[in-house]
């Protein structure tokens, strides 16, 4: 790496000569070895699906979980540093609660998505602290429709139709752009976020993993849920079955 | 309104002047306690009846607060200020036991509600505090107090918005005074029960604070028995 | 010590030691000038009223009733007030007095339960903890000179057994099969004992208490100037959680 034994990656607050922060940059990798989160904006709603990874069987299950509810109608969908995570969780939740507290109403997505990135992005600044080491989506569906956002760690953020991070935020991303997201219904869009979360899971790599999925549209009232255990097993088989389908045509054409 | 003032009247129903709510962070929402000490027991009672003013809260309120096995206290006055000092004193029990693995004596509560009461003053818990227990000798013992934590230990007494109503009775049959000819022998058990039911059934019939039914805690080294008998309604 | 000038009867006091200073304002002596530690008041009336709240637990539930003006001292200004509120799936709250101080505590209530949903751990706040927070908050401000105005009714569902309890702006608080605050507690709470007595063990049903309550209503509107034809009434229940109905109107007062 270019920005080893420069001395310009030691700090959040210096550039190098070419330009660049550093502690921004590893912040990145951070994030990039968690493991896969995708969000998927159709039609009529949001929805969030994560390849948690488990890395001891000693775990409960269902720990560490990586979606979290920011309001009623928001949700919020971590990857890379947990506990850092949490820190966004946190100040997501009080910006709008206090939005709620001066103006009585949910607080809009594109407001929350600003002053959380905000926030992220003064992690960026001072030579005191480091950035997070993590990258949040942001999902709501509103009044004039669905959005979602994805805010890195330099505190850059922008509106998506489909996102992905983690591990394999390139394998994923293309299974996301074979879909037409805009013509999906939520039922239709948690069985493809399923199927994908399990394709880019690398088996050699990452042995156990769970699958997390959320929704937020029309089919819950605009309120951000776990998706109902039917409907999440009903996903969770049709991926599994995708993927039989998948390993069955390789074998034919070896 | 020219009538009004020439009749020199006050009516508060015409009465066009403004109007002050004014706010008085006390209530007195009555109550009676009674504690007898004996020997080798001790026993409290209070009456169920919440009320302010004219009306009755609750008819089923108890007033009895068990510290620990052989403690308990029993408040009547601004039901709010015994609710939060109650709470407080709860937790500075549980306090107490797990910093020292034990239960806090009877005479230790009595001292530390003393302190909690004058730490307030200035503003005070407006209540009638009176605890009862065994000590650490297994000696019944009562211990009453103002609002402000004087503490004084007796045998017994009555507390309470029929408090001075109930007292010089107490003091003719348990404390026997002014008897002449008695032998001055330890009060039995079943004698306190009685005289403790007596002047509760006294009560209800001239304070109307006092009424509908008495939770009475007796306090051995067996334990605590509850008994409940019921008062007039009205 | 010997020296001392002042407090020595040989010594007279200084000249002019308590006299104008030129360039000062006279100070008289002995008064406290010091803003800071002047007194200052903070007990508040109440502004837009509410009147009596009523509260009856039946067999396996619990109903609240209550209308629904905010009156300004003796003028019926606000016609449409409602006072009874769904907490959650297993806690309903009435209120009366100062709608405003109502208010605020209810979009407090409102925000601890959404906090709480966003936990999503399966948790949720229960009718006596509601109860028992109100009591120390009430209790607090009343401590503070500076009460919330009002008098909470608070219903709900707890270990599969009813609770009803009320709270007043001392802190005041208790719990009871029937519960009417303000004008109710004078000519409401005689019907509601009456009734409660005379089915005795067997109780009432969910039917019977609501007609009660709204009976109570209709006497209440006979007498109490500050009450109103139009009310609230909500049950919880074992079997059918909480259901809030209204704004209904009391028959033949149209």
């Amino acid at each position: 790496m270019s920005s080893i034994g420069t001395g310009y990656d030691l700090s959040a607050s210096q550039f190098s000569p070419d330009g660049r922060v550093f502690q921004v940059e590893y912040a990145q990798k951070a994030v990039e070895n968690s493991g896969t989160v995708i969000g998927l904006r159709g039609k009529d709603g949001v929805v969030f699906a994560v390849e948690k990874l488990v890395t001891s069987k000693l775990y409960e299950a269902g720990a560490n979980r990586r979606l979290f509810n920011i309001d009623k109608h928001v949700g919020m969908a971590v990857s890379g540093l947990l506990a850092d995570a949490k820190q966004i969780v946190e100040t997501a939740r009080i910006e709008a609660s206090n939005y709620r507290a001066q103006c009585g109403s949910n607080i809009p997505l594109k407001f929350l998505n600003e002053r959380v990135s905000m926030y992220m992005h003064a992690y960026t600044l001072y030579s005191a602290i480091r950035p997070f080491g993590c990258s949040v989506i942001l999902g709501s569906y509103e009044d004039d429709g669905p959005s979602m956002y994805m805010i890195d760690p330099s505190g850059v953020s922008y509106g998506y139709l489909g996102c992905a991070v983690g591990k394999a935020k390139q394998a994923a991303k293309t299974e996301i752009e074979k879909l037409k997201l805009q013509d999906m219904t939520c039922q239709e869009l948690v069985k493809e976020a399923a199927r994908i979360i399990y394709l880019v899971h690398d088996e050699l790599k990452d042995k156990t993993f769970e699958l997390e999925l959320s929704w937020v549209g029309a089919v819950t009232n605009g309120l951000h849920q776990r998706v109902p255990d039917s409907v999440f097993a009903e996903a969770e088989k049709s991926a599994k079955a995708a993927m039989e389908d998948d390993s069955d045509s390789d074998t034919e054409e070896m | 309104m020219d009538l009004i003032e020439r009749n020199n009247r006050f009516l508060p129903d015409y009465h066009t002047g403004p109007k002050q709510a004014y706010f008085s962070p006390y209530a007195d929402n009555g109550g009676s306690i009674v504690a007898i000490a004996g020997e080798y027991y001790a026993i409290i009672g209070c009456d169920t009846r919440l009320s302010s003013g004219f009306s009755i809260y609750t008819r089923e309120q108890s007033k009895l607060f068990p510290l620990s096995k052989t403690t308990i206290l029993g408040c009547s006055g601004c039901w709010c200020d015994t609710l939060s000092l109650t709470r407080a004193l709860v937790a500075r029990l549980k306090m107490y036991l797990h910093e020292h693995h034990k239960q806090m004596s009877t005479p230790a509560v009595a001292q530390m509600l003393s302190t909690m009461l004058y730490y307030k003053r200035f503003f005070p818990y407006y209540i009638s505090n009176i605890l009862a227990g065994l000590d650490v000798d297994g000696k019944g013992c009562v211990y009453s107090y103002d609002p402000i934590g004087h503490c004084e230990r007796g045998t017994y007494r009555a507390g309470g918005s029929a408090g001075a109503l109930l007292q010089p009775l107490l003091d003719n049959q348990i404390g026997l005074k002014n008897m002449e000819n008695v032998s001055k022998e330890p009060i039995p058990l079943e004698r306190a029960l009685a005289v403790l039911k007596d002047v509760f059934i006294s009560a209800a019939e001239r304070d109307i604070y006092t009424g509908d039914s008495i939770y009475i805690n007796i306090i051995t080294k067996d334990g605590i028995k509850e008994e409940k008998f019921v008062l007039r309604k009205d | 010590m010997a020296f001392h000038a002042m407090g020595d009867k040989y010594t007279a006091a200084p000249f002019w030691q308590n006299g104008p200073v030129p360039g000062a304002f006279y100070k008289f002596p002995d008064v406290n000038r010091n803003p800071d530690v002047t007194f200052s008041q903070r007990s508040q009336t109440p502004i837009t009223t509410a009147t009596s709240v009523l509260g009856i637990v039946y067999n396996g539930g619990v109903a609240i009733a209550a209308d629904i003006l905010g009156s300004y001292g003796s003028l019926a200004r606000f016609r449409d007030c409602p006072r009874v509120m769904k907490v959650n799936e297993n806690i309903i709250l009435g209120a009366g007095g100062d709608y405003a101080d109502f208010q605020y505590l209810k979009d407090i209530i409102e925000q601890k339960i959404i906090d709480e949903e966003c936990l999503d751990d399966g948790f949720t706040l229960k009718p006596k903890s509601l109860y028992c927070w109100l009591t120390r908050v009430l209790y607090n401000r009343r401590s503070r000179f500076d009460p919330f105005w009002n008098n909470f009714i608070v219903g709900g569902i707890q270990d599969g057994q009813p609770f009803l309890g009320t709270v007043d702006k001392l802190g005041t608080a208790f719990e009871d099969k029937h519960i009417a605050t303000g004008y109710g507690a004078y000519m409401a709470l005689p019907l509601l004992r009456d009734a409660v007595a005379a089915k005795g063990d067997i109780g009432l049903t969910r039917d019977e208490a609501k007609a009660l309550l709204v009976r109570c209503l209709e006497i209440l509107f006979y007498r109490d100037a500050r009450s109103f034809p139009k009310y609230h009434i909500s049950t919880v229940d074992i079997a059918d959680g909480v259901i809030v109905e209204g704004p209904l109107q009391l028959q033949g007062y149209e």
